[in-house]
């Protein structure tokens, strides 16, 4: 009961003082219209439920990356997570609030384009259940891995930098906007090192029935990333964290 | 060497904190150096040193901030190390500088610092209500603390270290970049939390402080405790003598040998052109002293027993000039 009481205030102290905060709603609503219009214009011939998957999958990776990183960082240089350290919360019960509200976010983000490409196109009747599952699975590997950044940086530019230095890059890697068949061939063992591949995937899969990994497959991957990331995070907070 | 000797607990005293040959290395550098103290329950230990000796790198060991290098810390009965997130249920932490939620107003930072500790919403609304009136800051409760002067943030900071009533309370520099009036206020509030039976370990670089609020002092430098005890213990542990001042009518260094020979094993400084300071091993009756410069035709218009303050007790054990103790911190600030 103490434990789900400090939970839930952490939670709604995040998603009052950052995510409804109008800068991070436009950042997470204007940065995945700006570039679902562009996708959309640049190559009108194609169908847009294409450009869906890889849609939903970048707005997903941007906002959860850049929130948490960013918002932690500068919890810590203002010492206020010092709080979160000092509470009598175990690291699990912590970790998991601050990643809930940044997965809530990042949820909301997948509908901008979800909304938008209904504009031009009727979605298919397709499993919505699973592709909201998957989109969790995938907000919730992006936010860990802006928690490992998190962890890494001191400085709030910092964390900003470190993570576009991976999130950019994954655009290409992960097959959001270009299958991996045609990437580099040395590249393509990269791709498979990311979580986002496989839930790209899948969305893949359930949006337009283009799909090159089984889903079992997939939805295994990015348990399993979920799992080795949380072990991860942990670890380095443990060592960082409480010097 | 340190000078520290393990407390003799009376009957019915509870020992509340423990910590025993703590160390805290960064790198090569030793920044907290064997140290062990105990404190009872409802006691206040004033932790007094520099800047640099190691007190707030003392307290995050024990609030399980940081981790020790080496040595046991022990808070009622929770082995720290081990056992951390229980041992921080119990406690209430000061820290040396503000750690607040910026864009929050006041009572909603108390209430948050409550939640983090299991409290229920309506007796943490309450609560913090109450808090901010007794801290006065009730007016400004609903402000956002990035609009607080430093001083409010210092009492918000106190505030929110006591909603969740704790038993243990660490406090880093409580009156730091705060006015006299509130920093009276702050020690009131210290002592009346003391008498309720919380248990207060007060880091401070100020001597005034350590001597008004404290019930034992431990002296750290270089991350070392010189020395630690009540304050009479302290004053007793170093050997001063007995001093006594007086005043003359006239200067008396023509008598100053003659002095010292009639009152053995005192020695004798002219100190002005009328003052002069005697300081024996053993007390000095004033009787005969007056009556001495009487005979001589000497009128004495005062004479008083000095006694040595504090301040010349820690310059003594340190070796580290007083004003150290003063004027440091706003110097660190401005560095
Ligand atoms: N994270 C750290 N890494 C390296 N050295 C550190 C670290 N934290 C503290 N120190 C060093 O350890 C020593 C003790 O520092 P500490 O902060 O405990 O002192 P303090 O007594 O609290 O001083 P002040 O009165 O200035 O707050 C200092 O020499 C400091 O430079
Ligand atoms: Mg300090």
């Amino acid at each position: 009961m103490k434990s789900w009481i400090a939970f839930w205030n952490i939670l709604k102290k995040d998603v009052r003082n950052y995510y409804l905060k109008p800068p991070n709603i436009s950042w997470g609503i204007i940065f995945p219209l700006s570039w679902t219009l562009m996708q959309i214009i640049r190559t009108p011939d194609e169908n847009v439920l294409g450009l869906l998957p890889g849609l939903i999958s970048m707005s997903v990776l941007f906002g959860t990356t850049s929130m948490l990183a960013v918002t932690i960082t500068f919890e810590r240089s203002s010492r206020s997570f010092e709080r979160l350290l000092l509470a009598p919360i175990s690291l699990n019960t912590m970790v998991l609030a601050k990643i809930t509200g940044t997965i809530i976010f990042g949820v909301f983000n997948a509908l901008v384009p979800i909304i938008f490409a209904s504009f031009f196109t009727d979605l298919p009747a397709l499993n919505w259940g699973a592709a909201l599952f998957t989109i969790l699975l995938v907000a919730l590997t992006s936010a860990l891995m802006g928690l490992l950044i998190a962890v890494s940086a001191k400085q709030v530019f910092e964390a900003q930098t470190f993570s576009n230095f991976f999130r950019f890059p994954m655009l290409f890697l992960c097959g959001l906007f270009v299958p991996i068949s045609r990437l580099p061939v040395f590249l393509r063992p990269v791709s498979y090192c990311l979580p986002l591949t496989y839930g790209n995937d899948i969305l893949n899969g359930l949006i337009t029935g283009i799909n090159t990994l089984s889903a079992p497959l997939c939805f295994g991957m990015l348990s399993l990333f979920s799992v080795v990331l949380f072990l991860l995070c942990k670890y380095n907070i443990n060592r960082k964290w409480i010097g | 060497m340190s000078r520290y000797i393990p407390q003799v607990l009376g009957v019915g005293m509870l020992q509340m904190i423990s910590v025993n040959n703590l160390k805290k290395s960064y790198g090569d550098f030793c920044a907290v150096n064997d140290i062990s103290f105990a404190i009872q329950k409802g006691e206040i230990l004033g932790f007094l040193g520099p800047n640099g000796a190691g007190k707030t790198s003392t307290i995050n060991m024990m609030t399980g901030l940081s981790r020790a290098t080496a040595g046991e810390i022990m808070i009622d009965g929770i082995d720290v190390k081990r056992e951390t997130k229980k041992a921080q249920a119990i406690m209430g932490i000061v820290a040396d500088e503000s750690n607040l939620y910026n864009e929050m107003d006041g009572f909603e930072n108390l209430c948050f610092c409550a939640a983090l500790y299991g409290m229920p919403k309506s007796e943490r609304e309450s609560k913090a209500w109450q808090l901010l009136a007794q801290f006065r800051l009730k007016d400004a409760g609903k402000r956002p603390v990035k609009a607080y002067s430093k001083g409010m943030r210092r009492k918000l900071t106190i505030a929110a270290a006591l909603m969740h009533a704790p038993q243990i309370l660490f406090l880093d520099e409580p009156t730091s970049g705060i006015d006299v009036e509130s920093s009276r206020q702050i020690r009131e509030m210290i002592v009346e939390l003391k008498h309720k039976g919380t248990t207060i370990f007060l880091s401070t670089h100020y001597i005034e402080e350590a001597e008004r609020a404290c019930d034992r002092i431990a002296f750290i430098a270089a991350g070392r405790i010189v020395a630690s005890g009540s304050i009479p213990e302290l004053m007793n542990s170093v050997s001063h003598g007995h001093t006594i001042s007086l005043v003359t009518a006239k200067n008396a260094e023509a008598f100053v040998d003659e002095l010292q020979s009639c009152f053995e094993a005192s020695k004798v400084t002219i100190q002005s052109d009328h003052s002069l300071v005697m300081v024996s091993e053993r007390r000095i009756a004033l009787f005969p002293v007056m009556e001495f410069f009487h005979e001589k035709g000497i009128d004495i218009y005062e004479a008083r027993e000095l006694r040595p303050s504090l301040e010349d007790v820690f310059v003594k054990l340190t070796g580290i000039e007083s004003s150290v103790l003063r004027k440091d911190k706003e110097m660190g600030k401005r560095q």
